[in-house]
């Protein structure tokens, strides 16, 4: 298991070194100079001499890929372009509240999807079990900004319940104010999802109930109840963990639109501001951020299911 | 043929692929005609008009400019169905001759090709689409390309699976042994083989395709106004919500039946051809 760890978590070291050059190469190689995309189309020669000074855009770009890298491993950001502020200290904010925003809508998704799918499993067949299964298939299709704009014009134009846009810190308004700025981005972002993980769980679950251990252990009088939880669950779950990694995904995407929908301050909302305002060192770094943070996230459920599974915790595979 | 498969071969036709192959069928034909068959011109500006509700003059109500909501969103609906269907092309001609070639070479090929996909997939999709459409100026064919590149992965690697397992039977051997080209093998033999799973999945796929695609429109970085995209139409008419919903519903409505129809195809076809693949995740 720890041999298993140390090579995941190695892996992920390379993975965000190569993401690194990839996004500055993307960035510093692609056709155009960086200082026309600062400056735009119609800038002066002076100006572009100097802003390509200033950010040392004349040096060779290995040079100027190692002088960003050094100062990434050293937690120096730099600072932005287009605000007077150090990257580091817009992005950890940014940060925080994305956090909260995506650790909510995970954790609802987590338990829905879940509850909802052992549900179905254990009641196969059942009404609720084909109405859960056809509002699965229809879920799972219709985009988060759909669900962001209805729940706008719903909650917050017609019935007035909750605040449509923005965000208030939890230390300044309280608990309650802050939640209901949270609510509805939540929901938004949770019914994909939901009906995603709820579908997997569902059919794992069910292949577990069909499987000889469920069958030995209903066979020497193990109450039904126990043959579920302790038995077919555990198993259920691996993929439902799999799966929710691969939405940690999904959901960094949603987390990006609906923060531009309900005017969010938060990673995906700065991302979107550094593309629009040409802000190179905010932008480079927002999307390290963001791949460092699903790599962590990809790790996590790689180490809980290797965890779960003897296979890959006694180190029979790989 | 035995008594399994003739079972097999009667198996019926799910009704939502019959439903969902109906709604598409329509949808497309309306996509390619809709510019035609569109009450109004769908970029005129009628100052007069300005947000009129729906009504028997215009079904779908007026915008902020006075357009015709329902003639924009005729003129519009071929973007999405370019952006599914594009992008999952995309994704097909460069992730299936890649899995092809891990699968049959192994050893170094295979290593370089997968540890390539490994690293795109260690990306979340949507900085896939940024990154692109963040250094170039936004347009319909990027935005397919950025999306298509999203999902090559996934193509590489169910390829190369399902290649592995065709590739280790009796006749691959027999045609290796007759002294076929690599080409004909992989072409003639593999190919045909793996593409039940590859069509499943690739039909699955169109949906997420048109998710990823509208969802770059929505934030600007797909084809640019006065176009129609659906997705673009909704976030535009994000200012007005309060005075003239439809703006935004109409077309946030033909989206989601599109959607949901689509997948209905992919969720059919799959029980259809590939019941083991139930519940198989997406990216």
């Amino acid at each position: 298991m720890l041999v298993y760890a140390a090579r995941r978590i190695l892996g992920m070291v390379v993975v965000l070194f190569a993401m690194s050059a990839v996004v500055f190469a993307a960035i510093h190689l692609l056709p155009g100079s960086v200082a026309h995309m600062v400056l735009g189309e119609y800038a002066t020669a002076e100006a572009v001499a100097a802003l390509e000074l200033k950010l040392g855009l004349r040096d060779p770009i290995l040079v100027q890929y190692w002088r960003w890298l050094s100062g990434v491993l050293r937690g120096e950001f730099g600072q932005a372009l287009s605000i007077d502020q150090p990257v580091a200290r817009l992005i950890g904010g940014a940060l925080e509240r994305s956090a909260a925003l995506g650790g909510m809508s995970l954790l609802l998704v987590a338990i829905m999807g879940i509850a909802l799918g052992i549900h179905s499993a254990v009641h196969r067949g059942s009404l609720s079990d084909r109405v859960l299964t056809m509002m699965q298939y229809t879920l799972i299709a219709i985009p988060e900004f759909f669900w962001c704009t209805v729940a706008i014009i719903v909650f917050a134009v017609w019935l007035g319940w909750l605040p449509a846009t923005g965000y208030t810190p939890l230390a300044d308004a309280g608990l309650l104010q802050w939640l209901r700025h949270l609510i509805l981005p939540v929901v938004c972002l949770s019914l994909g999802l939901t009906a995603h993980v709820s579908r997997m769980v569902r059919s794992s679950m069910l292949e577990a109930i069909e499987s000889r251990y469920v069958l030995a252990a209903r066979a020497k009088g193990v109450p039904e109840r126990l043959v579920l939880l302790r038995h077919a669950l555990p198993n259920a779950m691996l993929p439902a963990i799999t799966v929710l990694a691969i939405d940690a995904g999904i959901l960094i995407g949603g987390i990006v639109v609906a923060e531009t929908v309900f005017s969010f301050p938060g990673l995906g909302s700065l991302l979107m501001y550094a593309i629009q305002n040409h802000d190179i060192p905010l932008l480079q770094a927002g999307m390290l951020v963001v791949t460092a943070v699903y790599s962590l996230a990809t790790l996590a459920a790689d180490l809980a299911s290797a965890m779960l599974n003897p296979r890959i915790r006694l180190g029979a595979a790989h | 043929m035995t008594a399994v498969a003739q079972k097999r071969r009667r198996r019926h036709v799910p009704l939502i692929l019959v439903a969902g192959a109906a709604i598409v069928v329509v949808m497309v034909l309306l996509g390619l005609i809709g510019p035609w068959i569109a009450p109004y011109d769908p970029t005129m500006f009628a100052v007069r008009s300005r947000m009129q509700p729906p009504s028997g003059l215009h079904w779908f109500g007026t915008d902020e400019f006075g357009r015709d909501v329902l003639s924009r969103i005729l003129a519009g609906g071929y973007y999405s169905l370019a952006m599914g269907f594009g992008a999952t092309a995309i994704s097909l001609v460069i992730g299936v001759p890649l899995g092809l070639i891990a699968a049959f070479y192994r050893g170094w090929v295979d290593d370089v090709i997968m540890r390539i996909i490994d690293l795109m997939i260690s990306l979340p999709p949507i900085l896939v689409g940024l990154l692109i459409l963040a250094v170039t100026s936004p347009g319909l064919g990027k935005t397919i390309v950025a999306v298509g590149l999203v999902y090559v992965p996934i193509m590489t690697r169910l390829t190369r699976s399902v290649a592995l397992s065709v590739l280790a039977q009796d006749f691959i051997e027999a045609a290796a042994a007759r002294r076929e080209k690599t080409v004909y093998i992989l072409w003639r033999e593999v190919l045909p083989n793996v593409w039940p799973t590859i069509i499943v999945e690739a039909s699955l796929r169109i949906t997420f395709a048109i998710l990823l695609g509208s969802a770059l429109s929505f934030l600007g970085l797909g084809p640019q106004p006065p176009a129609s995209e659906w997705g673009l139409m909704i976030a535009e008419s994000r200012p007005f919500l309060d005075r003239a919903p439809w703006i935004g519903l109409a077309p946030g409505l033909c989206l989601c039946v599109l959607l949901v129809a689509v997948n209905f195809v992919g969720e059919g076809l799959r029980d259809l051809l590939d019941p083991r693949m139930q519940g198989r995740g997406h990216g």
